[in-house]
């Protein structure tokens, strides 16, 4: 009977106790964050770059960034992060509808970001505002103004991607909270996708100034 | 007692499938053993046709555009499949838990996720074969790499997922090493492999996004062309060699670290002796972790980058020759005055210290910028890189497959053959890669098919080196693939090791322990502890005895 308490069914048999379990899942996710950040970090670097010698280019290509659509999508990421951490808090009481009804939450504040995010480049292609060679537009004077229209695709691009995991990542959990598998005692899961989901948002809380609000 | 027909790792579950499936880090590890080893042979083979184009002056068996596209697959087959997850994937992989007293890694679907996703990686590098083969060097230079026809798309899409692969792999080891170790473990009495696979893993976390988003910038500067590798579209290509480097540097340690592990288990247990140094060894390794991060300009001296930051590249360059100088300071004292045999593992070691010695001195020559602008490019850092990567990590691992190899399959490979084997490659390394050094301070640039009359003999015998090599592994791949199936039982402890590893059985069962072990003592007591006939006892205790008897 004390054998049935000490393992249950969601602790793995080569773990000694839940506690050893859970903190190697949150140390092997922190490190991941960290390869996350290192690879943001690559196109950050590009980024400064590429301000430093183009300075002004950057500061009159940025001007035909939508600043009201930015500014909406931050306020929408912010807030799918509240549902998100509203969502571990809430399996932590052992509500497991409102656990589903905040990963629900989450899930549409990240389709809400997409769909303004479609908006802001579908407008873009439309003025010819694209990366390198496509580049058509003729609005900007400053040279090289193709590369800011590199920079910005390929950043908020991977952002983009990163936005479209999460998604499934976060409907996987949603499932699993809907077939009854976590609870007070083992929610890890849903915790760390908290964890990578906060990234996703710190990252676009960078984004957003480096990019729409330059100068 | 018979091992065959104890339950252990390789006989509890049959099938292909317990294979493909299987969450066992010693069968994932054997499975990446198996992948590093077909992809060494290939890149092998890849390297000994590059040694007979060069037999001869003039275009004999390849075209050019051949042998530029022979040398990239050597680099690339031999970088991104072999070197980098031979050591941590295959051997780390099934020795870490055994050396930590642990059951597993701390996640071991993510453990065979990234095998999965080597293999894919491998699957794209192969078809880029196929697809027209990538000619560019494995450093995939732009502009001509953003230019050439051939199929970079595919190999650098390869290198990007394997790049995964290695990553999950750190992460692993990392959480394990953190989380897993057995009561009584602290950090200052883990093994060496064990800091050593820990620095490793923390540069393969720290440096490989950065290349992998280096090489996904290239894919899409070669596809959309955002220009900003193309200086007519105001891009730097030199920008894409900053970056480059500011990976495949780190990378270089990536390799060799995990070996200078194996390197202080072996000197211990063959010298049987106390390994001299211990924190000095474990920091050291931590040590060059860091320093390599800041090196990466002295691959650069000739691009353009300016002359302050040249000087301090090379400045910082000279720092690395502190903790490798410190690590080998330290085997050198370990085996003095120590019990020293000579079984194959320990000539692997000897091999090691005494080829990596003159790779690091080398290196040393060319962190120096005066000589650098003359040896860059020429055959010097070629035979000077492979002093350091097959001198020392091929060296390295081979010592430590031979090591382990009765704890992975239960069984002796044959000793005698073995001496032979190592003689070869020992000598056919020296001959193949020391004319070099002579090559390349007499102006011979590298990746040319074709070179100066004046050059051909030491071409000549630097070819006959590479058969005598090519002999070497042969003979090695025929007795340890013997060995697996006729090879006389390995008892539990051949080596006289005291390390965790060596206290269960060989092969391991498939939980490494019976009980979950205990640390009662260092992994390198020799002083006090001894081994006989598997079993472990107090020095004390036979002294005792002894004096009784007289």
């Amino acid at each position: 009977m004390e054998q049935a308490e000490k393992h249950p069914s969601y602790l793995q048999h080569h773990f000694a106790d839940m506690a050893q379990q859970t903190d190697a899942a949150k140390l092997g996710m922190w490190v991941f964050l960290v390869t996350e950040v290192l690879l943001f970090g690559g196109l950050f670097g590009f980024y400064t770059f590429f301000r430093a010698w183009y300075p002004e280019m950057f500061m009159e290509a940025h001007k035909y960034l939508d600043v009201t659509m930015g500014t909406t999508n931050t306020f929408v990421l912010i807030t799918s992060s509240l549902t998100m951490a509203l969502a571990i808090r809430a399996m932590q009481l052992g509500k497991k509808k409102q656990t589903i009804a905040y990963l629900a939450g989450t899930l549409f504040f990240a389709a809400v970001f997409l769909v303004i995010k479609y908006f802001e480049y579908s407008h873009k292609f439309h003025m010819g505002m694209l990366p390198g060679k496509f580049y058509t537009f003729e609005g900007i004077q400053a040279a090289n103004p193709h590369i800011f229209f590199s920079v910005y695709f390929t950043m908020t691009g991977l952002h983009g991607i990163h936005v479209i995991i999460g998604m499934i990542i976060i409907t996987w959990v949603m499932i699993r909270t809907m077939r009854d598998e976590f609870s007070p005692e083992y929610y890890n899961p849903i915790e760390l996708t908290g964890l990578y989901w906060h990234l996703v948002d710190l990252i676009w809380i960078f984004l957003f100034p480096l990019l729409y609000l330059i100068g | 007692m018979s091992v065959a027909t104890t339950a252990n790792y390789l006989n509890a579950e049959k099938g292909i499938k317990s294979w493909l499936f299987t969450l066992d880090h010693k069968r994932i590890g054997l499975m990446y053993l198996f992948a590093v080893m077909t992809s060494f042979f290939l890149g092998g083979v890849f390297a000994l046709l590059i040694r007979l184009e060069l037999l001869h002056p003039g275009q004999d068996f390849f075209t050019a555009d051949t042998y530029n596209q022979l040398f990239t697959l050597h680099g690339a087959v031999m970088i991104f499949l072999f070197i980098i997850p031979a050591i941590p994937a295959a051997l780390g992989n099934f020795v870490l838990p055994l050396m930590l007293g642990a059951k597993d890694v701390a996640f071991p679907r993510l453990n065979l996720a990234s095998f999965y996703i080597y293999v894919v990686g491998a699957l794209f590098a192969l078809y880029s074969i196929v697809a027209g083969a990538v000619d560019t060097g494995w450093t995939f230079y732009t502009p001509y790499s953003t230019t050439t026809s051939t199929s970079v798309i595919s190999m650098t899409m390869g290198a990007f997922i394997l790049g995964f692969s290695s990553i999950f792999t750190g992460v692993n080891f990392i959480a394990t090493i953190h989380k897993m170790r057995a009561p009584g473990m602290t950090w200052f009495k883990m093994p060496l492999m064990v800091w050593a696979l820990y620095a490793t893993s923390i540069i393969q976390v720290l440096a490989t996004p950065v290349l992998g988003i280096t090489l996904l910038l290239l894919v899409i500067e070669r596809t959309v062309g955002i220009g900003i590798f193309d200086p007519a579209m105001g891009g730097d290509p030199v920008l894409f060699q900053h970056f480059f480097w500011f990976y495949s540097h780190p990378a270089v340690y990536i390799m060799v670290l995990p070996g200078m592990g194996i390197i202080s288990e072996l000197v211990a247990t063959f010298s049987k002796k106390k390994i001299f140094g211990y924190k000095l060894i474990a920091y050291s390794s931590l040590g060059i972790a860091l320093i390599s991060f800041l090196v990466w300009g002295h691959h650069m001296f000739t691009s353009g980058q300016s002359e302050f930051s040249s000087m301090v590249f090379s400045f910082l360059t000279f720092f690395v020759g502190i903790p490798s100088g410190i690590k080998m300071f330290n085997w050198l004292a370990t085996m003095y005055k120590g019990r020293i045999t000579f079984e194959a593992p320990m000539l692997y070691t000897i091999a090691f210290m005494f080829l990596f010695a003159i790779g690091g001195f080398t290196g040393i020559m060319l962190g120096a910028i005066s000589i650098d602008i003359h040896m860059h490019d020429t055959y010097f850092v070629v035979a000077h890189f492979h002093y350091t990567m097959m001198g020392g990590t091929v060296i390295a691992f081979l010592g430590g497959l031979h090591y382990w190899w009765p704890k992975i399959w239960g069984r002796m490979y044959n000793e005698k053959l073995a001496k032979v084997a190592w003689a070869f490659i020992f000598v056919g390394f020296n001959v193949t890669f020391f004319t070099q050094f002579f090559l390349g301070s007499q102006g011979m640039p590298r990746r040319y098919y074709n070179y100066l009359d004046q050059y051909q003999p030491l071409h000549m015998y630097s070819t006959y080196g590479s058969w005598m090599l090519g002999v070497g592994f042969l003979i090695m791949a025929y007795y340890l693939i013997y060995s697996i199936y006729k090879g006389p039982k390995a008892p539990n402890n051949p080596w006289g090791a005291l390390s965790m590893e060596w206290q269960t059985t060989s092969p391991p069962i498939q939980h490494n322990f019976e009980d979950q072990p205990v640390l009662e003592h260092e992994p390198y007591d020799y002083d006090t502890r001894m081994v006989v006939n598997d079993e472990l006892i107090k020095k004390e205790d036979v002294k005792e005895k002894e004096d009784i008897n007289v």
